[in-house]
C-alpha cells in the first residue's frame, strides 16, 4: 500500500503520468469554463446537458461497434447539444417554465441513455465491457488516444475561450449591453454552449454523466468568493477544478475499484465548502465578523444615547446614573448592557466610580452626536417624507448608526441647521 | 411473442403505483416552478437511504424512510441556507448541495457494497424487474408500500388540499389569512422525499425527475387547474408506465429508463396536439 503511494507520487508509473495529466487537464478546462456557466446562472442547465450526453455515448457507439473516443464524444456533443436546444425550444415556446424544461430533458435524456445502455449490455456484445464507466467516471480507463484528444480539446477550448474571453464576459454580466456596443450575442452564446457541452463531453470520462455538472459549478463557485474579478475567477477556479483532478486520479490509482467521480466531486466540495466559510470578504466567518462588529457598535452607540436621554430628561443636574437607572429605561438585556459599558469604559467612554456610571468627556461627546444623528434624521423625514412625527422614530433608531460626518453635514445644510426635532425636543449642536 | 405471467402484472402494477405516489407531489413542484428540488432531492436521498439500511440491516423498515426523508428535508434547509445566510445564487445553491450528497451516497454504496444488496447500477436507474423476487404474503414488497404511500398521499393531499393549494398559487394571500405557508413548503418537501425513496429502488435517483416532473408538466398544457393537472397527470403517468413497460420488453431494456423515454414522448406527442388540435 506504502508503495502505491510512492509510485503515485513520484509519477514512477507511466500510466499515473497518463491518468493524472488526464484529469487534472479535465478539471481545470471544466472549472474554466464552468465560471461562464456560473456567471450566467446556468449551473442546472449545465447538469442537465451532462445527464444528457449519455444517449449520444451510447448510440455512437451502437453504430461505430468499439469504443474509439472521438466517434464517443461527438456522440455525447450531438445530444448534448439536441438537449439543450430542446430545452431552449420548450420555455421559448412557453410549453413548459424553465425549471421544468430541465428536469425533463434531464431526465427523459439519460433514461433514453440507460434504455440503449441496458439494451446493448443485455446483447452480451465484448466491446461494450466499460460503457456503463461513462455514469460515475473512471480515471483509470483514460488512454493515451483519450489523453491526445483531451489535450487538444483543451487546447481548442482555452484558445476559444482566450480570443472570446471579452464577449463571454460581456454576455455573462449584461447581453443587451453586449448586443448594443455591437457584440454578436447570439453567435457567442452558441459558441459558448458548444464549448460547455464539449467541456462535458471529455469530462465523463473522469467524473461521469451524472456528477459532471459539479465540476463545471463547484470550482467557478469556490472562485467567486475570493475574487470580484473574472479573470482572477477564471484562474482560481481553474486552480482548483486542477486540485480536485488530482484527487480523482489519486483515488482511481490507489482503489481501482471504486468509481472517480464522487471523489472528485467531494474534493471540490470540500475546497468550496472552506470557500464558502473563510474566503475574505464574503465567506461565512468573516460576514459574521463584520455582524458581530455592527451589533457592538449600535449597542455601544444605544448606551450612550441613554446616558444622554437621562441627563437630558434630568436638566443636566444628574450625571452618575446606576446600573438599575439605565436597564429600567430600555429593553437591554443585563448582560448586553454589563458588556457594553464594559466597552465603553475601555474605550475611556464612560467612567465608572463606586457603581456609579458617567460619562467621559469624549463619551459625551460621542453620545452628543449619536442623539444629534437620531434627532436629525427624524426632522428630516417629517418635512421631506411628511411622515407623522410618532411614525419617525424607529427608522431613526437603526440609521443613526450608519450616517457618517459628511452625511450628517448635509442633512444639517439641507435643514437650515435646525436646533428642534419634530417631538420639539433640543437638536445638540456639533460637538467637536 | 412473450406470455404474460403473474410476475408481470406484479412489475406492471408496482410501476403504475409507484409513478402514480410521484405525480402527488410532482404537480405541486411544477406549479411552484421547484422541479429541480425534486432533482436535488431524489438524489440526495441516497446518503440517508444508505446510512439508515447499514443501521438497520433492512430495506423495509420505517427508519428507512424517516432516514431518507430527513435528508430530503435536510437538503432543503442547506439550500436555504447557502442562499440565505452565504447569498450563494439560487441554481449553484443547488447544484452544489445535491451533487455533493450524491457523491457521498455512491462513495458509501462502493464502500460498503459487500454489506449491502444495492449497487452503483441500482442507485443510477434502479431494477423493478426484480419486484416479484421480494414477496410479502404473495404480494410483492415493493407493491405493498407503494400503494400504502399512495393512500398516504392520497389522504395527506386530501387533508391539507387548501393549505397546498392556496400557498402553491398565491403564498402572499395564503400569508395573510393565517396559513402557514413554510410549513407546507417542508410538508411538500417532506412528500417529494417519500415519493422518492419509494420510487428509488424501483427507478433510482435519476429516472424519479421524469416520474416526478414529466406527466405534470404534460397535464399543464391541457389544464390550467389543480384537480385537472392531477387528474390527467395520473393518466399519462400510467399510460407511460404500461408503454414504457411493454417497449421494455421488446427491447430487453431497464423499465425506469423506457418509462422515462414514453415520458418524453407522450410530453412530445401532447405538445404537437395542443399545437394543432387546440389552436386557440
Amino acid at each position: 500500500m506504502a508503495s502505491d503511494y510512492t509510485a503515485f507520487f513520484l509519477l514512477q508509473d507511466p500510466n499515473v503520468r497518463l491518468v493524472l495529466a488526464g484529469t487534472i487537464l479535465i478539471g481545470i478546462i471544466a472549472a474554466i469554463t464552468g465560471c461562464f456557466t456560473f456567471l450566467r446562472k446556468r449551473a442546472l442547465a449545465g447538469d442537465a446537458i451532462s445527464h444528457s450526453v449519455l444517449p449520444g455515448v451510447c448510440l455512437a457507439f451502437l453504430f461505430y461497434g468499439e469504443k474509439n473516443p472521438l466517434v464517443l464524444m461527438s456522440g455525447a456533443i450531438a445530444s448534448g447539444l439536441l438537449s439543450l436546444v430542446l430545452m431552449e425550444a420548450v420555455t421559448r415556446a412557453r410549453l413548459a417554465r424553465p425549471d421544468t424544461a430541465i428536469a425533463l430533458m434531464l431526465s427523459v435524456f439519460f433514461g433514453a441513455g440507460i434504455v440503449l445502455l441496458t439494451a446493448i449490455q443485455h446483447q452480451g456484445n465484448a466491446a461494450q465491457a466499460g460503457l456503463d464507466k461513462f455514469l460515475l467516471g473512471k480515471a483509470a480507463s483514460i488512454t493515451r488516444e483519450d489523453l491526445q484528444l483531451i489535450g487538444l480539446s483543451a487546447c481548442i477550448i482555452v484558445g476559444l475561450i482566450a480570443v472570446f474571453f471579452r464577449g463571454f464576459y460581456l454576455i455573462s454580466f449584461d447581453e443587451d449591453f453586449a448586443f448594443s456596443i455591437g457584440f454578436r450575442v447570439k453567435f457567442l452564446q452558441f459558441l459558448l454552449s458548444v464549448i460547455t457541452v464539449w467541456t462535458i463531453a471529455i469530462g465523463i470520462q473522469s467524473t461521469g454523466v451524472v456528477l459532471m455538472a459539479a465540476l463545471l459549478v463547484t470550482p467557478a463557485l469556490s472562485a467567486r468568493m475570493w475574487t470580484d474579478s473574472v479573470v482572477r475567477m477564471v484562474f482560481i477556479a481553474g486552480f482548483f477544478g486542477a486540485l480536485s483532478g488530482y484527487v480523482g486520479a489519486f483515488i482511481s490509482y490507489t482503489a481501482p475499484a471504486l468509481p472517480t467521480g464522487p471523489w472528485i466531486v467531494v474534493s471540490a466540495t470540500l475546497l468550496a465548502g472552506i470557500s464558502l466559510a473563510f474566503a475574505p470578504g464574503k465567506g461565512l466567518v468573516s460576514r459574521w465578523a463584520v455582524h458581530q462588529k455592527n451589533r457592538r457598535k449600535s449597542t455601544d452607540e444605544n448606551i450612550l444615547k441613554l446616558f444622554y436621554q437621562l441627563i437630558e430628561k434630568s436638566g443636566g443636574a444628574q450625571h452618575g446614573l446606576l446600573e438599575e437607572d439605565l436597564i429600567n429605561q430600555r429593553s437591554f438585556n443585563l448582560q448586553t448592557l454589563r458588556t457594553g459599558l464594559k466597552r465603553l469604559i475601555r474605550k475611556g467612554l464612560v467612567v465608572q466610580l463606586a457603581g456609579v456610571y458617567s460619562l467621559s468627556e469624549a463619551g459625551m461627546s460621542a453620545a452628543t452626536r449619536v442623539v444629534r444623528l437620531h434627532r436629525l434624521w427624524e426632522l428630516y423625514l417629517q418635512r421631506y417624507l411628511h411622515l407623522e412625527p410618532d411614525h419617525v422614530h424607529d427608522d431613526a433608531e437603526a440609521i443613526e448608526h450608519v450616517i457618517t460626518p459628511e452625511i450628517e453635514q448635509m442633512l444639517a445644510e439641507e435643514l437650515g441647521y435646525p436646533d428642534k426635532d419634530p417631538h420639539q425636543t433640543n437638536i445638540p449642536p456639533e460637538t467637536l | 411473442m412473450m406470455s404474460f405471467q403473474v410476475n408481470d402484472w406484479w412489475i406492471l402494477l408496482t410501476t403504475c403505483a409507484v409513478s402514480l405516489c410521484c405525480v402527488i407531489p410532482g404537480t405541486f413542484l411544477v406549479l411552484r416552478r421547484m422541479a429541480m428540488y425534486g432533482d436535488a432531492i431524489s438524489h440526495a436521498v441516497l446518503p440517508g437511504l444508505v446510512a439508515a439500511y447499514l443501521i438497520s440491516g433492512t430495506k423495509a423498515g420505517p427508519g428507512l424512510l424517516a432516514g431518507a426523508a430527513s435528508s430530503g428535508l435536510l437538503v432543503t434547509i442547506l439550500i436555504e441556507f447557502l442562499q440565505k445566510k452565504v447569498k450563494v445564487q439560487h441554481d449553484a445553491a443547488i447544484g452544489l448541495v445535491y451533487t455533493f450528497l450524491f457523491a457521498v451516497g455512491v462513495i458509501m454504496v462502493s464502500q460498503f457494497a459487500g454489506m449491502a444488496d444495492i449497487d452503483q447500477d441500482c442507485v443510477l436507474f434502479g431494477e423493478i424487474a426484480f419486484v416479484p423476487f421480494d414477496l410479502i404474503a404473495g404480494i410483492p414488497r415493493q407493491l405493498l408500500i407503494s400503494t400504502g404511500l399512495l393512500l398516504l398521499l392520497l389522504l395527506a393531499l386530501w387533508a391539507g388540499y387548501r393549505g397546498l393549494y392556496l400557498s402553491t398559487f398565491d403564498p402572499g394571500f395564503a400569508a395573510a389569512i393565517g396559513i402557514q405557508v413554510i410549513a407546507w413548503h417542508y410538508l411538500l418537501m417532506a412528500m417529494v422525499s417519500l415519493s422518492t425513496v419509494i420510487a428509488f429502488e424501483s427507478v433510482g435517483a435519476v429516472l424519479v425527475i421524469a416520474f416526478l416532473v414529466g406527466p405534470p408538466a404534460t397535464a399543464a398544457l391541457f389544464s390550467k387547474r389543480l384537480p385537472g393537472m392531477l387528474l390527467l397527470g395520473s393518466l399519462f403517468a400510467i399510460v407511460s408506465s404500461v408503454a414504457g413497460y411493454f417497449l421494455a420488453m421488446a427491447l430487453d431494456a431497464n423499465v425506469g429508463g423506457c418509462v422515462s423515454l414514453v415520458i418524453g414522448v407522450v410530453f412530445g406527442i401532447s405538445v404537437l396536439i395542443r399545437k394543432y388540435l387546440f389552436r386557440e
